[in-house]
């Protein structure tokens, strides 16, 4: 049973209060960085922490606190990143829902640390009935002398709001969840420059997902370097797991990085196992953006050793024979599962989640969409196959976001791994197209 | 032109006024446009579940700002209903994970039983169906969210059934009333 950093008192009745969390432990972070140390001497703990970005990029944090621009008399932001939309991630809505006052905390430590005076948690509009969750945490925040003028009289002081938006995966990304709060579409800016140095309203900003602003308290009561010790190698600390599709126990799991992926999926402490006692096919292990892999290579490296739930683990083979934890969205899929299917269901996401900004974005997502889903209904042809990939090459690379590389990563993974089955509904597609039907070949494993 | 049958101007309610001045305090009092995402959000619920051209206009002069600044938003982000809606729309997540757990079987379902296709608003006015994308509930798959609420794994005719009778029983609940209710029952304290 691994530590529980963030989680340990998810489910004590009430800690959704001020009165419960803060019996609990709660908001020692906050005295402790505003009565004992510098701003800096925060952002330095984080950076000893080894704590990497959880929303899926896996930047170090501390590093994107350092680069901060500061200049005299201006204002400065931290915005966090609450907009979780990445098919197969669903763990901020649940932190959120259940220790609201953990990210308020977070909140506050890292704002101090950066010096800000307002922070925003920018959320989702689905969430609305999370933002409520928050609005009221954060007024028992201020009630209780944490948020507003002189912090626990140590002079600082801090203003903190939850902001919504309406809709739109691409606020997920950071320059456009700044438009977004600006109350424009959500489209992304052109960088540099980058937030670290305009922001919101143009000036200096860090965005940090709400994970990684949980785990701020730990790392500031504990000490970077005892944080930096739980993990393994640079995948410090602990990840929350978001498990879904063909479990027996989807969910949200707390896990220290380097837990074997084998033992994740089928132990009972976690996933246990896949439904229906079915055998597993594929996994999809951070987030519908990542390659997807067959069993074989998501439950060993090529090289035949144990896939540990790591960032550097996960990403062994590189996009051969390698993926990413990305936001640790663990999609699993049983051994009926169309690959064929599923890829064109994520093509239809990206194109309708595209912000039509870039051409090779907005048009290629398009095709991906339109092709898949002539090879899924068995009208599709051999060239359709190379057609997508070479589609995906064009996206990659082209485009002023990420999107367009979450578009083209999963269909290229989807073809180097299942080329058989996609091959399978052009030559056989009355059997490939039947109900029911499930193809049985093996996979590509190199 | 007779100036009595003349429609009146849409105006917020005094509840709605209320919280629209304390969301604009959370911004600089120079960039009170940052509260366009959630004014609309108050919108939508004050005129019927949908923003149409008029109450777009009329979040425009709230924002002293050019109604096209609030077209283009409203058309960009999904939650904005621009055409008239049922009672209770229906939004069911269409993505991956849903998909595998059964999604469109739901949406099959509801279809049949509400006697509205995905887009359209069922006879009796109670149900728009609109397909969504993923919802950030993957592991209580398939989710449908009906305003400030998740109705969660309803993957059996009886889960579907629940819900149906649920909103059936429920008035228009404005969005600034909120209970802890609300909350699915995954997300629940145990």
């Amino acid at each position: 049973m691994g530590r529980k950093l963030l989680t340990e008192h998810i489910n004590v009745e009430g800690i959704n209060t001020f009165e419960v969390y803060r019996k609990h432990g709660g908001y020692r972070s906050v005295e402790k960085a505003l009565k004992t140390m510098t701003p800096d001497e925060v952002t330095e703990e984080v950076k000893k922490s080894g704590l990497r970005g959880r929303g899926g990029a896996g930047f170090p944090a501390g590093m994107k606190w350092g680069f901060l621009a500061k200049p005299e008399g201006v204002p400065r932001y931290l915005v966090c990143n609450a907009d979780e939309s990445e098919p197969g991630t669903f763990k901020d809505r649940q932190l959120m829902t259940k220790l609201p006052h953990l990210l308020i905390e977070g909140m506050i430590t890292g704002s101090y640390a950066l010096g800000a005076r307002t922070s925003y948690i920018y959320i989702r509009g689905e969430l609305l009935y999370v933002l409520r969750i928050l609005e009221k945490a954060i007024a028992e925040a201020y009630a209780a002398g944490f948020l507003g003028e002189n912090i626990l009289g140590s002079g600082y002081s801090l203003d903190l709001h939850v902001h919504p938006g309406a809709g739109a995966y691409i606020c997920g990304e950071e320059t456009a969840l700044l438009e977004s709060l600006e109350g424009k579409r959500g489209n992304p800016r052109n960088k540099p420059p980058f937030p670290a140095v305009q922001g919101l309203y143009a000036r200096p900003t860090v965005v940090n997902n709400v994970e990684t602003i949980a785990a701020v308290p730990v790392i500031v009561n504990e000490g970077g370097d005892e944080y930096a010790k739980i993990g393994i190698g640079k995948s410090t600390g602990t990840k929350l797991i978001s498990a879904c599709g063909h479990l027996n126990k989807p969910g949200i799991y707390e896990i220290e990085l380097g837990l074997p992926v084998e033992e994740f999926i089928y132990s009972d402490e976690y996933c246990g196992g896949i439904w229906k006692g079915r055998e597993l096919k594929a996994v999809v292990a951070g987030g519908s953006s990542v390659p997807i892999l067959p069993k074989e290579l998501i439950l060993k490296t090529a090289a035949g050793e144990n896939r540990l739930m790591s960032y550097e683990s996960l990403s062994d083979g590189g996009f051969v024979t390698g993926t990413m934890l990305g936001s640790g969205g663990f999609i699993a899929m049983d051994e009926t599962t169309c690959i064929v299917k599923n890829t064109w269901n994520f093509s239809r996401f990206y194109h309708h989640e595209s912000c039509g900004q870039c051409s090779p974005c907005r048009e290629g997502t398009g095709w991906l969409e339109k092709v898949l889903h002539r090879l899924e209904h068995g009208h599709g042809s051999m060239h359709d196959i190379d057609l997508i990939v070479s589609v995906a090459k064009q996206i990659e690379g082209n485009t002023i976001c990420p999107l367009g590389e979450a578009a083209a990563w999963p269909v290229a993974a989807a073809v180097r791994h299942f080329r058989h089955e996609f091959e399978w509904h052009v030559t056989n597609p009355k059997e490939a197209t039947a109900p029911g039907a499930v193809y049985r070949g093996a996979a590509v494993l190199a | 032109m007779e100036p009595n049958t003349a429609p009146a101007k849409l105006q917020f309610s005094a509840a709605a006024q209320a919280e629209i001045k304390r969301l604009l305090t959370h911004y600089p009092a120079d960039r009170s446009k940052s509260a366009l995402l959630p004014i609309l959000h108050i919108a939508q619920a004050e005129f019927g579940g949908w923003v149409s051209p008029e109450v777009q206009d009329l979040v425009a002069e709230t924002l002293n700002i050019k109604p096209i600044e609030v077209y283009e938003v409203s058309s960009f982000y999904t939650m904005y209903n621009l055409k008239l809606v049922g009672k209770h729309v229906l939004e069911i997540c269409r993505t991956g994970p849903c998909m595998l757990r059964g999604s469109d079987e739901l949406t099959e379902h509801l279809e049949r039983i509400t006697g509205a296709k995905v887009g359209e608003t069922s006879p009796d006015g109670l149900f728009t169906l609109k397909e969504v994308e993923c919802l950030a509930a993957c592991g209580f798959a398939p989710v449908v969210q009906v305003r400030e609420q998740y109705y969660e794994q309803l993957d059996t005719p009886e889960a579907v059934d629940a819900m149906l009778n649920d909103l059936r029983g429920q008035i228009h609940r404005p969005i600034l009333s909120w209970e802890e209710n609300d909350l699915p029952n995954s997300l629940k304290n145990n």
